[in-house]
């Protein structure tokens, strides 16, 4: 269409279940051992080479999985709604099917972040749960993806559906800035927290490096996670079309 | 070709209200004939915050702590009570989909709609929770603070619950799946409104709280009824 | 020939993994009365909220006087009479706050004609009884008094004579007949057998896909 002009050319190949089902299988390969391999050798990295905390000990290594979880979270429900919004403008059927696999995955990591928070709580604060505002932000992010999830799986009509989910993550994403001011806020009004899992003064590199791989490492992982959810979802939703069942011939 | 097909429009007439007023008045007109259904979300408000001195304790300094909490929950919960039914008898009987095909802009029905919704549960909420404030045994301190933060944050528990109701409205089973949707979105507001009422317990200066709550309703008074034609949109398309 | 009202090219809808249609294309001109034909289920209530702009679930374009349909949204809207399959009227308002209503979304519509247009439906001395006190027919001509009313050209009416008598259906068939005369276009859908002159039909019942 005439008026679309200005988007380059890899914006319409994108639209494509298609070539992103073929795009994906060649990344895939890519990325899943890469993955593994950062995973691998950050965890054994921050378990058994990074120093222990002078305050809390070996207890805080739990970070090197908490901090990933939670930023991947965050940045899962970000693409959700770009995606999400990318759908609704362009009607790209691959956008939508991004928005709608990146729900489950970016739920997963919320409960993750706030597992493994409830584990640091333990020996940390002596209870499972605080009331702190990281924890609290997380906790409604949790909602948020679940509020999502129900949408989507209420709406029988999968345009509809991935309309209408992609309006909630887009309300969503302007709340969130906002909810996360109002519940740290609200932390410092009650009671604030003595320890905090991730503000502590300046990590020492030893420490952090392999934070920073480890978040890498989820990266990697999520973008696995998100292509094979993705493939699975345009096959599904493409099952009647030629190339899918050449593909399925082919077998 | 006759005037037919030629489609200005015609001569605006003095005397036609606009789209807004227009769709207002229809509002509560039908909220006034229907006005038994009104009382529904008051006593709803009245039932909840009955519950928490007989399932915690009756004990008037720990309710009196409690109380700018409990009475914004209840009024929250009142209001999401309310919100399902907002678009969904328009829908069931088509004049939804009339609205949506007119070509007056669609967020000024919708901004109507939800005006009409707040001026029939939030207002009344508003006006009732002094009495609830009693019962909980509220410091009169604190009462000024319970009803401006509630006149100021209820207008943004509609107009976000209108976004639920409008995602919602072609689904079945709408009631619960609403509650999912809008609670968490409801958060800063419980936050800032119950803040302020503890603000004015205390003693503590107002304006902060009144202005975030007011900044907050801005934002949704602008946002909102774009997100919520658009969901109607959606939901009617579906 | 003068540009076609509405253009409809390549309509490809599918509903619940079942094809409706699919390339299905067509032209509505001044002047046309099109009938939608086909089974229960072949997707006649689908294409006319299809062509309302009500539903957006399809692939294919759709052209009013030749802009694509989503760029001439507000004239298109503004030219649009919808008869829908819900009359689309509050009971527990009266047929005259009903269509007072009406007229507030529709600003080209002249509100002192709403008592005449009712007594022509037959609901004269019902303007101030609320609806739910009507029946199922009356309520339907509520609605349909926004046929006297309404100046847009193009009608899309879905079975429009449900529960109307043999009387009222005459009326109607004679005022789409002055509507298409007068430079108007009808697109409608009904189980009557229609007796107008010119009347074109199209038959959805062939063009579902194979699938």
């Amino acid at each position: 269409m005439a008026e679309k002009k200005w988007m380059p050319r890899w914006f319409y190949q994108l639209a494509s279940p298609r070539w992103c089902y073929g795009i994906t299988g060649k990344l895939l390969p890519i990325f899943a051992p890469l993955a593994l391999a950062l995973l691998l050798g950050g965890t054994v990295w921050a378990l058994l080479f990074a120093p222990a905390d002078y305050q809390q000990g070996n207890s805080f290594r739990i970070i090197y999985i908490h901090v990933p979880s939670a930023i991947l979270a965050q940045s899962c429900y970000m693409l959700m709604a770009i995606a999400g919004a990318i759908g609704l403008i362009w009607k790209m059927k691959v956008a939508d099917m991004v928005a709608k696999s990146c729900a489950p995955i970016g739920a997963s990591m919320a409960l993750l972040a706030l597992a493994t928070g409830a584990i640091w709580g333990k020996p940390t604060w002596g209870s499972w749960w605080v009331w702190d505002a990281r924890l609290t932000s997380m906790l409604i992010l949790l909602f948020l993806y679940f509020g999502i999830m129900a949408l989507h799986a209420a709406i029988e009509d999968a345009t509809t559906a991935a309309q209408s989910t992609a309006v909630l993550a887009l309300v969503g994403l302007v709340n969130i800035p906002i909810i996360k001011y109002s519940v740290e806020w609200w932390n410092t009004l009650h009671q604030p927290a003595t320890f905090k899992l991730t503000e502590r003064p300046a990590m020492p590199a030893e420490m952090w490096v392999p934070l920073l791989v480890m978040v890498l490492g989820f990266y990697c992982f999520f973008a696995v996670t998100l292509m094979l959810r993705l493939r699975h979802e345009i096959l599904g939703r493409e099952r009647r079309s030629g190339w899918v069942r050449e593909l399925v011939e082919q077998r | 070709m006759s005037e037919m097909a030629t489609n200005k429009p015609a001569t605006q007439d003095r005397r036609r209200p606009g789209t807004f007023r227009a769709a207002l008045k229809r509002d509560l007109l039908l909220a006034f004939r229907n006005r038994r259904d009104l009382v529904n979300p008051l006593v709803f408000f009245l039932m909840v915050a009955t519950l928490f001195p007989l399932g915690v304790s009756p004990e008037p300094t720990f309710l009196a702590e409690l109380a700018p909490g409990l009475v914004w929950v209840a009024a929250l919960l009142a209001t999401l009570l309310s919100m399902d039914s907002l678009f969904r008898a328009d829908y069931e009987d088509g004049t939804l989909e009339q609205a949506l095909l007119s070509p007056q802009p669609l967020i000024l029905v919708v901004l109507a709609r939800v005006t009409a919704h707040w001026v029939m549960t939030g207002l009344p909420l508003t006006l009732m929770a002094p009495l609830l404030g009693l019962m909980l045994f509220l410091p009169s301190e604190g009462m000024p603070g319970l009803m401006l933060s509630l006149l100021l944050g209820t207008p943004t528990l509609s107009l976000i619950g209108a976004i639920g109701a409008a995602l919602t409205v072609g689904l079945r089973k709408g009631g619960m799946l609403i509650s999912l949707l809008v609670l968490p979105l409801y958060i800063p507001v419980l936050i800032f409104g119950s803040g302020a009422v503890q603000a004015a317990v205390t003693g503590l200066p107002l304006a902060g709280y009144l202005a975030l709550l007011g900044a907050m309703l801005a934002l949704g008074l602008v946002l909102a009824p774009l997100a919520i034609a658009a969901a109607l949109r959606i939901s009617v398309s579906g | 020939m003068a540009e076609a009202l509405l253009k409809v090219e390549k309509l490809f809808c599918e509903r619940d993994d079942r094809i409706l249609f699919d390339g299905l294309s067509f032209e509505v001109h001044a002047g046309e009365v099109l009938q939608i034909e086909g089974q229960n289920g072949s997707g006649k209530t689908t294409l006319l909220r299809i062509l309302s702009g009500l539903s957006r679930n399809f692939e294919g374009d759709i052209a009013w006087r030749g802009e694509p349909l989503d760029e001439a949204m507000q004239d298109f809207r503004a030219s649009l009479l919808y008869f829908g399959h819900q009359p689309g009227v509050k009971a527990t308002l009266t047929p005259e706050e009903n269509l007072n209503w009406y007229a507030a979304l529709h600003p080209d519509i002249d509100v002192d004609g709403i008592a005449d247009a009712l007594s022509r439906v037959g609901l004269a001395g019902y303007e101030d009884v609320p609806c739910h006190n009507l029946s199922a027919g009356q309520h339907r001509r509520v609605s349909l008094a926004r046929l006297y009313l309404s100046r847009a050209p193009l009608w899309i009416l879905d079975e429009p004579f449900t529960a109307i008598d043999k009387k009222g259906v005459a009326e109607k068939e004679q005022l789409i007949l002055n509507h298409a005369a007068r430079g108007g276009a009808v697109v409608l859908t009904t189980h009557h057998e229609l007796t107008l002159a010119g009347l074109r039909r199209i038959n959805l019942d062939d063009r579902a896909g194979t699938s």
